[in-house]
């Protein structure tokens, strides 16, 4: 018994002796002069001491206190010397040392700086991410002995790019060179403007050092450029397949009827609310399960905006049959009635629906570009949904008939469709779907309600784009239509993006006036 | 001899609706700024500031209403973006009304203050010569047209029509709000022109002023009648109900549709951009939201409340719908949509003829009972 206490006391003043901090520093901490904490701060992060770290931690948690000559780190109402780790009596007339925002932000880097020296993998990995633009000439030798250490094949091209931006100051031209050469791997922005002044005679003496910083530039440019084209293209799909979710519905309402639902927004804005609802209903009753509640509203927004849409057909709609520009009007009073019932129910202030867990963070391909889990899953959603209505829509006798009343409404209802009831379902399919692009839109807009004001003008221009009644012209429109947006918006801003789109339509429209893809057939009006 | 062109105007008219004119025009010109100005505050019979500039706002809405009914009730086109082209008018007359603030903004300088504000050192190149009242004249009528003239000749062109073509003009009116939100644009962003001063160095808020402006409306207001009055009696409004009716039979018989449709498609924005420029002064504000989706819808719905196919059915719409609405939006703020919401559907379900269709069906009955 005794000799295993010794055997712990003596490893633990072994593990003391070896690491402990240079007293002097630790004291320098607790100094009254801000200058003087953060040069400290710096320097015992470059020691690189991992019993370092519990004293800034404590410092970053207010709980670093100063008792005559003496720093104290309190944990739970005890005091411990802030030198060697030991407990330490609780004294009476100890002053809480005081950290301002300049410290906080410094005290942070050091942590990072510490954690690098981890034991475990991804505190590492994590640290050296946060440190990437953080780097200052003196964190140099921290990295070198970093990068010593490290096996991880991910942390380890993280920290040589540490390294080397930190020994670009370096005064050997030789280190520069290499450290330029290392930089050109990079990505980011920041590196890019690290690398800037090197370009230029006043910045950099060395001519081999200059011509290397200015094809490392362009070897950045050159990736960045490509990281935002694939960013534009990746949000175009997303937008996309948004419009693809209100477009589809429209596409078959439109198809079948002939007539333009200006509602069909606020379908999607019925759909985006049942997402709310059930977050709510999951809140108050399930809170365990709180991350499935989105599966669970699927079928409530479907059913919930097919059940809004039949009673818009039965009520309004179907009198209005061969009356199309009255339709317009008549739905778009629908419209306001339910955006006016949504403010009354839910308040007039967008409500707050929460990605669930499994949705949030997501694929960091390159430095700048992130493809985050919500717009994915949108992605696949709209695919899954698209590959639901083309079943439907081919494979199945609801499908059969709908067709053949949107190709002849009278020849159809002469061979025993019954147009009336299809019409109604129908609708019910396309205000569902439109259902299921709210819900889809509450995982990364506003859930309000106005929200679905915005998308009707674009919904339609997809159908316009596409022709009528046709899925596939539908799909590429909208694809189409998102893709070209997004890049337009890179280069010009989201409003002449918006315009320039508009008059693309209106030009296209000159030229095939039927759409991307036409119906076959003969129209008489 | 041909007779004067004013006389065939008038000659359009039968002898119920010149009375009719005339009394408006007698109420307004007269009556209206008798009771304004000579009686006083408390008296009963006494026409209070905020009446007129009320009564105006309608007027100019109602020769908005004119507009679309004109293409929508004769020529068969439904456009759900008829607010551009007002707010166009109102913009190029309200560039003339900041202009003639002169140095009494807030920042005291030659520039308009949204300009000060965006450290813009000299005007914009389609600023230039907009101090004059002719040249904004001009612009009120000139603008609305081109923009009119250039969407309507490529969308007809392409025989774009039915709820297609709502659909695109509702897009161009989104797409020109967006436009002048932004600051850059050049027209005060967000909040767009207002605090104005003074009209060719008159005080915009003086009692003789307003009189005048709404003098000035009624009869603008009358004008547009007749000469829609006109305009729908002759052979070219019977072109153009025929093109309504049955496009295709128009062009088999030998009608190119396409300038029918673009002359009353670009009259009915010159229409609009007058009633705008008449509106800015009187209300004292012009700003983006005037081309909001919702803004153009609701003249459509002027048009159907009044009735389609009559231009005393527009004017009656404009009327009631936005009587309704300053009483609504004052006395049940929360109710004013459903109101609307439903007035749009009972409307189009109930009454597709509208209030003076109604009128007409009631006093036929009333006819064939007696």
């Amino acid at each position: 018994m005794f000799k295993h206490l010794l055997a712990t006391v003596l490893l633990t003043g072994a593990f003391a002796a070896q690491a402990a901090p240079d007293p002097a520093l630790i004291r320098q901490l607790g100094d009254e002069d801000s200058s003087v904490k953060v040069a400290a701060i710096q320097k015992l992060a470059q020691e690189g001491d991992p019993a370092t770290a519990r004293v800034l931690q404590a410092m970053a948690d207010d709980a670093l206190q100063l008792a005559g000559d003496k720093v104290l780190i309190i944990e739970d109402d005890k005091a411990f010397d802030a030198v060697s780790g030991e407990p330490a009596p609780m004294p009476a007339d100890a002053e809480s040392i005081t950290v301002n925002n300049r410290i906080r932000g410094e005290l942070d880097n050091a942590l990072a700086a510490l954690k690098l020296f981890d034991a475990d993998r991804n505190v590492r990995l994590d640290s050296a991410r946060q440190l990437q633009n953080k780097v200052s000439s003196e964190m140099a030798p921290l990295f070198e002995r970093a990068l010593k250490k490290e096996t991880d094949p991910e942390i380890k091209p993280l920290l040589k790019l540490a390294h080397a931006q930190a020994s670009l100051t370096s005064k050997n031209p030789a280190t520069r060179l290499t450290a330029v050469r290392t930089l050109s791997e990079s990505a980011s922005p920041a590196v890019r403007n690290m690398l800037q002044p090197l370009t230029e005679k006043a910045g950099e003496p060395d001519n081999r050092v200059r011509y290397a910083a200015i094809s490392a530039i362009k070897a950045i440019d050159a990736r960045l450029s490509r990281a935002e084209t694939l960013g534009a293209v990746f949000s175009g799909l997303s937008l996309g397949s948004i419009l693809l979710l209100g477009a589809l519905g429209l596409a078959i309402t439109y198809g079948v009827m002939g007539i333009i639902n200006m509602a069909h927004g606020e379908l999607l804005m019925v759909g985006a609310y049942s997402a709310y609802a059930m977050q709510s209903f999951f809140r108050a009753y399930f809170p365990d399960a709180i991350d499935w509640y989105l599966p669970a509203a699927i079928p409530l927004a479907f059913f919930g905006a097919a059940l809004v849409g039949v009673i818009m057909e039965r009520t309004v709609i179907r009198w209005l049959y061969g009356r199309t520009l009255e339709t317009l009007l008549a739905t778009w009073g629908l419209s306001l009635i339910l955006i006016q019932a949504a403010r009354v129910l839910f308040g007039a202030q967008n409500v707050e629906v929460a990605n669930p867990s499994w949705m949030s963070g997501g694929i960091e391909l390159m430095p700048n570009l992130l493809l985050p889990w919500n717009r994915i899953i949108i992605i696949g959603f709209a695919l899954f949904v698209l590959a639901l209505v083309w079943v439907l829509m081919n494979r199945t006798r609801l499908g059969m008939f709908v067709r053949a009343v949107t190709q002849n409404r009278a020849m159809a209802g002469c061979v025993g469709v019954p147009t009336a009831r299809i019409d109604t379902l129908a609708f019910a399919l396309g205000a569902g779907i439109a259902g299921l692009g709210g819900l889809a839109l509450s995982q990364i807009s506003n859930v309000g309600p106005d929200m679905g004001q915005g998308y009707i003008v674009d919904s339609f221009m997809v159908v316009v784009l596409g022709g009528v009644g046709q899925l596939a012209g539908a799909v590429w429109a909208a694809l189409g239509l998102g893709v070209f947006t997004k890049l337009l918006e890179g280069w010009s801003g989201a409003v002449i993006a918006k315009i320039v789109v508009l008059v693309f339509i209106i030009i296209f429209i000159q030229k095939r006036p039927q759409g991307l893809f036409a119906l076959k057939g003969r129209f008489v009006d | 001899m041909r007779e004067p062109f004013i006389f065939r105007f008038l000659s359009a008219l039968d002898a119920r609706t010149r009375a009719g004119v005339s009394a408006f025009l007698a109420l307004a010109l007269i009556a209206v700024p008798l009771l304004h100005l000579l009686l006083p505050a408390g008296s009963p019979f006494h026409v209070s500031t905020y009446a007129i500039t009320l009564v105006g706002k309608i007027m100019c809405y109602a020769i908005v209403a004119i507009a679309m009914g004109l293409i929508w009730g004769y020529g068969g086109i439904l456009s759900l973006g008829h607010g551009i082209f007002f707010a166009l008018g109102g913009y190029a007359f309200g560039m003339y009304l900041m202009r003639q603030i002169g140095r009494d903004g807030s920042y005291q300088s030659d520039l308009p203050d949204f300009m000060v504000f965006l450290d813009w050192k000299e005007l914009p190149w389609f600023w230039q010569g907009s101090d004059s009242f002719l040249w904004a004249a001009l612009l009120v009528v000139v603008v609305p047209a081109v923009v009119a003239f250039v969407f309507g000749y490529f969308a007809f062109r392409s025989r774009i029509k039915g709820v297609y073509f709502s659909i695109i003009t509702q897009a161009l009116t989104y797409a020109a709000m967006l436009l002048f939100f932004r600051n850059e644009t050049g027209f005060g962003g967000n909040n767009g022109f207002t605090d104005f001063k003074r009209i060719l160095g008159h005080s915009i808020t003086s009692s003789e002023m307003r009189l005048v402006l709404f003098g000035l409306t009624a009869v603008v207001l009358a004008l547009t009648f007749i000469f829609a009055k006109w305009l729908v009696s002759s052979k070219y409004g019977r072109v153009l109900t025929a093109i309504r009716d049955a496009e295709s039979r128009v062009m088999f018989i030998g009608y190119n549709p396409l300038w029918f449709k673009l002359f009353i498609w670009t009259l009915s924005a010159v229409l609009c951009g007058v009633a705008g420029a008449l509106y800015v002064p009187q209300v004292g504000i012009i700003n983006p939201s005037e081309m909001s989706v919702a803004n153009s819808i609701e003249i459509a719905i002027w048009v159907a409340v009044g009735g389609r196919g009559t231009l005393i059915g527009p004017i009656v719409g404009a009327f009631v719908v936005n009587l309704a609405k300053s009483w609504f939006t004052v006395s049940f703020p929360e109710y004013w949509l459903f109101f609307l919401g439903l007035l749009f559907i009972v409307v189009t379900l109930l009454l597709p003829r509208g209030l003076v269709g109604l009128w007409k069906t009631l006093r036929t009955a009333q006819g064939a009972k007696a």
